[in-house]
């Protein structure tokens, strides 16, 4: 939440969008540190459905997030188009399943509209706007509440 | 070196000195203290002071002038420590700490302590005592001077008479000449008469004298300046010739006859001269020679030595893949490379390992103010200060310290009168100790009080809605009620409670660290916690073992013992839960699987034993599927990017890139779901709660 | 010829600013932390001029002026008193120990340069 004041007061932004649970996300470009083929991960104990496990980023360990699970639109169905957005934000790094990335996006900042007044609290923390695309709607995910591990988003 | 690093190393210099002076302190407390004692004591003031001087840090100069002079007193025998003055060495250490850290800082100390404390040193010195010596600034040589520029030319006449001690100490008086020679027009003359005859020349005998005339525009002092440093070592006449002369033209017959006052005659041996070297008492050298590095740089290194470790696994674990034929020769030489990784990993934690005392000793301050606050008495005792823990560790174990060295005099013990009244000593006794314990720090913390008063501690639980009204709690559980986030034992604030931390963050502050707290308490005799951490932060020596098809890792130092049952001897009670009989004793069995909430595989079988003594649960048996080899592995934190996982300490990178989980068997046990009835599932409360 | 200072100080700031002030003034500057280690060093430094403070552990100044005056070295090279106080006591009980010249702290360097040059002769 912290970034968005400055990001939306530059003119250009360049978000990665990809879609996880049937919709079309996206993250900004700086946020993303790499995007990995998935594999296998060790798994958590005591841990919600969201989070996968850990995996080994060059010695660092990370959490997966299943970002289709962490929105409550379901768990991610494996394909082989799956990959982990790995991104970050100050000191901590995650990695996020999501079925595929699509392309990058480049607006402006006048393009990114405000998330609509929906019901649910939850997804109104997570979105941070909404970037209409043609004919589809992007929403612009809010890291800072994906990372919030003691927020349970799925409701 | 920049002038900025020369300060740094002073601040870093009085840190180490601050610390021999409340060492020293402490010492002096024992009666029958060794006299070099207060010397060290005296020392670390006076270098603080010389230091400061140099920075023209003037209040912290005076401050530990005043202090210095005090103690200087104390040396000498003129004055003799009791109990107040010794109270006042402590709080002047304090104000000492205080003006360093504020210059350090350059912000303004707390004056108010200041002033009250100069007050009551300078009380101790008879005021005018203090005053009178304290000219210490303004009596810096100044050689460079320029001259002035009067004009006015004066004559002086000068006998100078070396005795031997002045070539004995050194001088040379020809380079006196040249010092006069700087200031005027010299001429010099030697007077030979004195010279003996030659078979009774005597060459370390000091027979030559000297006649000068100076011709300068300096001051009667000016000349004297030259002679500073030999006055006592010499007969010396300096005059001023009745009428100038022209300094072109100097007096061709020396005024011989003309004596002015000098201090000539050499200065009586000082009867009362300390000893020519002052013995130290334990140390008989300096201290051993030391470098200092960065620690980023030592932190950069202990991550590529991790990485090593890493390497050298996988390397390993990929050779013994290949099953090559040659693999028996190729063991021995990767046998010698883990070994080697090894001992670098250990020179390079030990770097950062670092003894408590530092710790320790900031804590006699903290027992002292927060006695001072709450008019209760107590004295620090601690114990195992040379015990080495990790740097990080020490430094994220201060305010956790703290706060339970505040809570221990504030909440743990009794008014002086309550005490004397149980037939205690009125002076309360914290004791803090530190030990290396089966591969742990162990850091005790305990108050001879009254013990915790467990009916208050429940209503209060029970009044806040953190346990059922009709809970039932073992002693043990009452006490864990104190690390609930929210329980503050404090029925009325005190000066010192109130500063909204609880014990639930003490138990969050050890646990990052990968530590644990718990505490005992006796009525009437104490209370004591006990914080177990690990030794490096780094890495640890673990069993690689299987659960639920995960590769996962324990700490070797937790396991007693394993044990490969056959079935017939796992007893089971009730319905699924099981015991085994070790040594004539049934104990426990927790499966690890269920405690993770992982599925076993279907063909588990009777697995692998593990026995551990847990400190909520004693001994227990985990069962697990599988147990391999023991390694040495790279702790890393979990926490970092996700949180604290019960039963998880953190997790390692193995050998093939995957990360395996470290448990945590104190923890694991915890989860026990045989164990947690309804209204005692406290411990998952006073756990962080995830997602 | 370069003129070798030898300073003995326990106070590591100390020691740092004389080697600043020193070097600077272009000095070969050696520095031993307490009594015992400079005289140790004494021989193997061979230093024009030597300054020492009084305050130290394990071997006051007054106990290095001596041993260097009457060790084995019996030396006659100029010892400097660096020192906080400027009594007469003090000065009187450096000079009998056999000191050459002392230095009140907190010194200028100007001032301590002049002197070791006055002392040594040596103008660097």
């Amino acid at each position: 939440m912290l970034d968005t004041a400055e990001q939306i007061s530059d003119s250009q932004f360049e978000f990665i969008t990809f879609s996880a649970g049937g919709q079309n996300f996206c993250l900004e470009i700086t946020q993303i540190r790499e995007i990995r083929r998935w594999t296998t991960v060790t798994a958590l104990p005591h841990t919600p459905p969201d989070v996968l496990g850990v995996m080994n980023l060059r010695g660092a360990v990370i959490p997966i997030f299943d970002l289709s699970a962490r929105f409550g639109l379901g768990k991610t169905t494996e394909n082989e188009r799956n990959v982990v957005i790995v991104a970050a934000s100050g000191d901590t790094t995650i990695g996020l399943l999501v079925e595929s990335v699509s392309e990058i996006l480049s607006v402006d900042k006048d393009a990114i509209q405000e998330t609509p007044d929906i019901k649910s609290d939850m997804t109104k923390l997570s979105i941070l706007g909404v970037i209409s695309v043609e004919d589809t709607m992007v929403r612009v995910v809010n890291l800072e509440t994906v990372l919030a591990t003691d927020l349970q988003l799925a409701v | 070196m920049s002038g900025n690093s020369i300060r740094d190393t002073f601040f870093e210099e009085c840190e180490e000195l601050l610390e021999a002076l409340v060492e020293g302190l402490a010492a002096m407390e024992d009666p029958n203290h060794d006299p070099e004692v207060v010397n060290a004591v005296f020392r670390a003031v006076h270098s603080i002071k010389g230091g400061a001087g140099a920075f023209g840090l003037d209040r912290l100069v005076h401050f530990a002038h005043t202090f210095e002079t005090v103690l200087d007193k104390v040396r000498s025998r003129e004055m003799d420590v009791d109990e107040g003055l010794m109270h006042l060495f402590h709080r002047s250490g304090d104000v000492l700490t205080d003006l360093v850290e504020a210059a350090r800082d350059e912000r303004e100390p707390n004056g108010t302590t200041e002033a009250a404390v100069l007050e009551d040193l300078e009380s101790h010195l008879g005021g005018a005592d203090a005053e009178e010596e304290f000219s210490f600034d303004a009596l810096t040589l100044d050689f460079g001077t320029p001259m002035e520029i009067t004009p006015e030319e004066r004559q002086f006449e000068i006998r100078f008479k070396p005795f031997r001690t002045l070539y004995d100490n050194g001088h040379e008086p020809l380079l006196l000449f040249d010092a006069l020679a700087e200031i005027g027009t010299l001429e010099v003359k030697a007077d030979l008469d004195a010279l003996p005859a030659f078979d009774s020349f005597d060459p370390m005998d000091s027979v030559l004298s000297w006649t000068m005339t100076l011709s300068t525009a300096a001051e009667e002092d000016a000349v004297r300046e030259v002679f500073e440093f030999v006055d006592g070592l010499c007969e010396l006449t300096i005059g001023e010739a009745e009428t100038p002369a022209p300094a072109a033209q100097p007096d061709p017959e020396p005024a011989v006859d003309v004596i002015a006052e000098a201090d000539s005659a050499p200065k009586p041996a000082d009867p009362a001269a300390e000893p020519v070297a002052q013995t130290a008492s334990k140390e008989a050298r300096g201290p051993k020679p030391t470098l200092r590095v960065d620690l980023d740089r030592v932190d950069r290194l202990i991550n590529t030595v991790g990485e090593l470790i890493i390497n050298q696994a996988m390397i390993s674990q990929r050779i013994e893949e290949l099953d090559l034929p040659t693999a028996a020769q190729l063991s021995n030489e990767l046998e010698a490379y883990k070994l080697l990784a090894r001992d670098i990993q250990e020179g390079v934690m030990a770097i950062r390992a670092q003894p408590v005392k530092p710790l320790f000793q900031r804590m006699s301050r903290i027992v002292r103010e927060a006695s001072d606050a709450t008019s209760k008495q107590a004295r620090l005792v601690t114990m195992g200060d040379s015990t080495e823990v990790d740097k990080t560790v020490i430094e994220r174990l201060s305010d956790p310290l703290t706060h339970m060295i505040r809570n221990a005099v504030d909440h743990g013990l009794e008014t002086p009168e309550q005490r004397e009244a149980a037939g205690k000593d009125p002076v309360g006794k914290i004791k803090l100790s530190a030990a290396h314990r089966s591969g742990s720090v162990f850091i005790e913390i305990s108050d001879d009080g009254a013990g915790l008063d467990r009916k208050r501690i429940l209503e209060k639980a029970i009044d806040k809605g953190l346990v059922a009204a009709d809970a039932e709690l073992t002693d043990q559980e009452i006490d864990n009620l104190l690390f609930l986030p929210g329980f503050s034992t404090a029925g009325s604030v005190s000066n010192l409670s109130g500063r909204g931390v609880g014990m639930d963050v003490v138990k969050n502050a050890v646990q990052a660290l990968g530590g644990r707290v718990s505490i005992t308490s006796t009525h009437g005799a104490g209370t004591t916690f006990t914080i177990v951490l690990p030794l490096t932060l780094a890495v640890m020596d673990g069993f690689i073992i299987s659960v639920a098809d995960q590769t996962m890792v324990i700490p070797i130092a937790s396991i007693l013992e394993t044990i490969r049952p056959n079935a017939k001897d796992l007893h089971t009670i009730g319905t699924d839960s099981q015991v085994i009989r070790v040594r004539g004793s049934y104990v426990p069995v927790v499966n690890v699987s269920e405690n993770l909430g992982l599925v076993p595989p279907e063909r588990s079988g009777v697995g692998v034993l593990l026995l551990v003594s847990t400190e909520t649960h004693g001994l227990t048996a985990l069962k697990v599927e599988d147990i391999h080899d023991q390694r040495q592995v790279v702790i890393k934190s979990l926490e970092s990017n996700y949180g604290a996982i019960q039963g998880v300490s953190a997790a390692t990178i193995l050998g093939d890139g995957k990360i395996a989980l470290i448990l945590d068997p104190d923890e694991l046990v915890k989860l026990d779901p045989a164990s947690v009835s309804p209204s005692l599932s406290l411990d998952t409360r006073m756990e962080p709660q995830h997602a | 010829m370069t003129t070798k200072v030898l300073a003995i100080d326990d106070s590591r700031t100390i020691r740092n600013l004389l080697r600043v002030s020193l070097e600077g003034a272009g000095f070969e500057f050696h520095s031993a932390c307490d009594g015992v280690e400079g005289v140790e060093m004494f021989p193997d430094v061979d230093p024009d001029v030597v300054i020492t403070d009084i305050n130290m552990p394990n071997m006051d100044g007054y106990g290095v002026i001596e041993s260097l005056r009457n060790g084995p070295d019996r030396t006659s090279v100029p010892i400097v008193v660096l020192t906080t106080e400027s009594s007469d006591k003090l000065k009187s009980r450096a000079r009998e120990a056999g000191a050459t010249g002392w230095i009140v702290k907190p010194f200028d360097d100007a001032s301590l340069i002049s002197v070791l040059k006055r002392l040594t002769g040596h103008v660097s």
